[in-house]
């Protein structure tokens, strides 16, 4: 609903809001320039002063004006010819022209109407309500994303536009909501929508007859200082039933033209007073500098405005068209998908056709529209569910937890559920998990446990495919490709071996970096830019479906690097252990925004065993800043599988690596990292007392194991391993 | 031809003895080329002792801008009501406002001052932009207004 409220009103306010903010943001340069090019009057000057010297240098005044920007402007008849001019207050004369700016004038009209009058104006009017729309429900889903309001500002790891939509949208929600707030309040004024009760006195029937009066001599513009001055009008030359009318942020009155006596005297109404904030808000009419900031933070709309619309088409490319989907109500087989960016649907699409492919009915649906009565000849139930922020449903899944929980029976035919996450989120695959618990609660027949797909693994999802399949008694070969990006022939330069004599044969690959197109180098694609701790997509001969490898280097290294261990009947891991210096493979690079290190000079726990080195690796060799790093290193034995043993002994002696401590687990006292980490817990909890930053790389089990050893060596300083994660502190690369 | 009469004899203090007697008068205001966006312009018609009598014509709807109409609103309290049904567009730099209304007979030769108050977006206000008494030699003579009015003229 909330995603609905955000994406219609953007998609279809879209150009309106980019012309609006554009000439919005163009606009709020001109008070600033004409606080900063007005003359200003010295502090304590008086308006009797002013005019008084106004008067001289131009003795046909009729009226003077004073802009919130502090810029007077004297209006003047002479000889019946009319004259203006911006006023120097301490002299009193004329400093320039006192002509509307031709191009603010053209833009105002712009802003305002589209120089289509009144029509034009109800258009700007529904741009500012659409802002106001998409600045809230935009600040709803930054909320629910994050993972709450107080995570605000907690870092985002998703594509680039749908990342820079975000973080612009985040900083700039105040200033647009507060402009399209105010503006509506104008537009409200404009068409009188709201209560106008003037503030201007009953004009005096009684004056004093006489006419000449010193200004000087009038008290009330003696005690009136120029900065509180609005406007100073002065009586027409000969009626001598006319009057002065002095009008300041306080109020209006009229003063005799013979005696100088006060006539009267009005101050603003609470309306008025409310109306001026208002402009001022909005126009930076006397608050330049706020007008500039509110100004800068338009100027992202047309960026939010292009990244919204990519995100949308993006979302709309990934949920595959589902060929032949059956009926709800004749399908044997119903798959319910929650997805919010759209990927689970192209696993749900690989489901459906392998399940089709041998022999079943199978209808492919979104979790919001289950209902048991739909689904008559189901024998079983397939719910793949992603995860909207900390554990909330995602878009197609919403009420679906409330309609579960509220069926009186449970559908007769089993469940499988499959959750879709990323284990460096915090709430891992949390909103399919309580899907699973709800379904035990209410009783729900398990057709598989549940169970989890990592950053949207072909593997973890094949390998879940052969239980689906066992349980149903068929073979299912779950070939899930999602969209593979370009690849390119990596040519191998070199590699170290390790492990052989363990049966667990290790090699740390390095390639050369491949030739990069112009386009690739201007744009930052593919290996024109990346990291330790990015991925390296292998795609092996044989296969459509690409394994993922994590970088031991640099772009700025000159090469590719990658440590792999051969797995028994792995495909992808024999073929890379059997290269040789010059043979090649494909590969490409997945950007992995969750697991660096970061700017900053905070210290560094490094955990990592066997393949898991690679990464933490990578980041110490390009620690050139000697930025603190404390790694903790698992290896079964070190004669035999001890990864970059002579370069970490260098890079400890150069000073980009501050201590090494490994575990050995085939030794006489065989140990684990994280019981290395416990031995050190004094250690460590003094680094992230510092402000350190945990990074873990390696095998599940062993992640699991130092989330244990983390929870006890914290809980004496109040913390846990959960609020780090959230924190951002604590992130983990595991497989 | 616009008829004004109803309303005029409604709303004003136009209804004087032997308005049965009127007659079409065109009222043509053209404006210079001042720089600014369209002009408010309120035309009002006083007695021989300067009192108002009434409104002839408002041009611009928006009633938060007439009180820089300030001869005009001071007349009226700012009053809306005197304006009911002669209300139209802000008239542009360089362009011509016409109106035709039927007017009595009694406003001509009788020391009935003609009155346009003029006022502009983010330029000065011109109360008493244009003055001209209500006579029928004066009919058909054009007249310059003091900031904005490039000129005015009635026909009868």
């Amino acid at each position: 609903m909330i995603r609905a409220l955000h994406r219609w009103p953007g998609l279809l306010a879209a150009a309106l809001l980019i012309v609006l903010t554009l000439s919005g943001a163009a606009l709020s340069v001109f008070p600033a320039a004409e606080r900063l090019t007005a003359p200003q009057a010295e502090t304590g000057l008086s308006v009797a002063t002013l005019a008084t010297r106004i008067q001289t240098a131009y003795p046909g005044v009729e009226q003077i004006r004073r802009s919130p920007s502090g810029q007077i402007t004297a209006y003047w008849f002479v000889d019946g010819t009319p004259g203006a001019a911006v006023i120097d207050p301490a002299t009193g004369q004329g400093v320039g022209s006192a002509d509307p700016n031709q191009v603010e004038r053209w833009l105002t009209n712009l802003h305002r109407s589209l120089f289509l009058g009144d029509g034009g104006r109800i258009a700007m009017a529904l741009g500012a309500a659409a802002m106001l729309i998409l600045s809230v429900s935009g600040s709803v889903l930054v909320a629910r994303r994050a993972g709450g309001w107080r995570r605000w500002f907690a870092p985002l790891r998703s594509p680039l536009s749908g990342r820079l939509h975000v973080e612009i949208a985040r900083v700039a929600v105040l200033g647009l909501a507060l402009s399209s707030m105010t503006a509506l309040w104008m537009s409200a004024s404009t068409f009188d929508l709201l209560p106008i009760t003037s503030s201007a006195p009953v004009f005096p029937t009684e004056v004093s007859g006489e006419i000449g009066v010193s200004i000087a001599s009038i008290d009330l513009l003696g005690q009136t200082l120029v900065a509180e001055l609005r406007e100073l009008n002065f009586p027409y030359p000969g009626d001598a039933t006319d009057v002065f009318t002095l009008k300041t942020d306080q109020g209006t009155g009229y003063l005799d033209q013979g005696t100088g006596a006060a006539l009267g005297w009005t101050d603003l109404t609470g309306w008025e007073l409310v109306l001026e904030t208002i402009y001022m808000l909005h126009t930076g009419q006397g608050a330049a500098l706020l007008g500039l900031v509110l100004g800068l933070m338009a100027l992202g709309v047309p960026v939010l405005g292009v990244t919204g619309v990519l995100v949308w088409l993006a979302g709309r490319r990934s949920r595959p068209r589902i060929p032949e989907n059956q009926q709800a109500a004749k399908a044997e087989t119903i798959l319910l998908v929650g997805s919010e960016g759209g990927s689970t649907w192209g696993f749900a699409a690989t489901l459906h056709q392998a399940l089709s492919a041998a022999g079943q009915t199978v209808h492919v649906g979104p979790m919001s529209g289950f209902d048991p009565a739909r689904h008559a000849k189901a024998q079983r139930f397939v719910i793949l569910a992603a995860t909207y922020g900390d554990g909330d449903a995602p878009e197609t899944a919403k009420g679906f937890l409330d309609r579960l929980k509220a069926l009186g029976t449970v559908p007769a035919a089993p469940l499988a559920v499959l959750g879709f996450g990323d284990r460096s989120y915090p709430d891992y695959c949390g909103y399919a998990q309580r899907v699973a618990e709800m379904a035990d609660t209410q009783g729900w027949n398990m057709l598989l446990p549940f169970d989890t797909i990592d950053r949207q693994s072909p593997q973890d999802f094949a390998r879940w495919g052969r239980l689906l399949g066992q349980a149903l008694g068929i073979d299912l070969e779950l070939a899930h490709q999602p969209i593979v990006p370009a690849t390119e022939m990596l040519t191998l330069v070199s590699r170290r071996d390790y492990g052989a004599e363990m049966q667990a044969p290790t090699a740390i690959l390095r390639f050369a970096l491949p030739h990069l197109t112009f386009w690739q180098k201007l744009t930052g694609q593919g290996f024109a830019r990346f990291e330790a701790g990015d991925l390296l997509g292998i795609v092996p001969e044989g296969s459509a479906i690409p394994r993922l490898y994590s970088l031991a280097s640099d772009r700025r290294d000159g090469f590719v690097e990658i440590v792999v261990k051969r797995q028994p009947s792995g495909l992808c891991s024999a073929q890379l252990t059997q290269l040789a210096p010059g043979d090649t493979a494909k590969g490409y690079i997945r950007r992995n925004p969750g697991f660096k290190p970061g700017k900053g000079r905070a210290p560094l726990i490094l955990i990592g065993a066997g393949t898991g080195i690679g990464p933490l690796a990578g980041f110490i060799r390009s620690n050139k800043g000697h930025r603190p790093i404390h790694l903790f290193f698992g290896m079964r034995h070190p004669q035999n599988d001890f990864l970059y043993g002579q370069d970490l002994s260098d890079w400890q002696t150069e000073g980009r690596l501050t201590r090494l401590d490994t575990a050995v687990s085939r030794a006489a006292n065989p140990s684990y990292v994280q019981d290395t980490l416990r031995d050190e817990g004094v250690e460590v909890a003094r680094l992230i007392k510092g402000g350190a930053r945990i990074m873990v790389c390696g095998g599940r089990g062993m992640a699991a194991g130092v989330t244990d050893a983390l929870a006890d060596i914290l809980k004496p300083l109040g913390l846990t391993p959960q609020a780090l994660r959230a924190e951002g502190r604590y992130v983990e690369d595991v497989y | 031809m616009k008829s004004l009469l109803a309303t005029l004899a409604l709303t004003t203090a136009l209804t004087l003895p032997g308005l049965a007697m009127a007659r079409p008068v065109t009222l043509t205001t053209t404006m210079n080329n001042y720089g600014g966006d369209g002009a408010y312009l309120a035309l009002y018609v006083t007695d021989a002792a300067g009192a108002y009598a009434g409104s002839l014509w408002m041009a611009g709807g928006k009633s938060k801008y007439y009180e820089h109409l300030s001869d005009w609103y001071r007349a009226t309290a700012g009053d809306t009501a005197q304006i009911n049904g002669i209300t139209g567009a802000s008239v542009g730099a360089g362009r011509t406002l016409e109106i035709t209304l039927d007017l009595a007979d009694t406003l001509f030769d009788a020391g009935y001052t003609l009155h346009i108050d003029a006022a502009v977006e983010d330029m000065r206000d011109s109360p008493n932009e244009v003055t001209v008494p209500l006579t029928t030699d004066g009919a058909g003579t054009p007249v310059t207004g003091r900031r904005y009015v490039a000129d005015f003229t009635y026909d009868m």
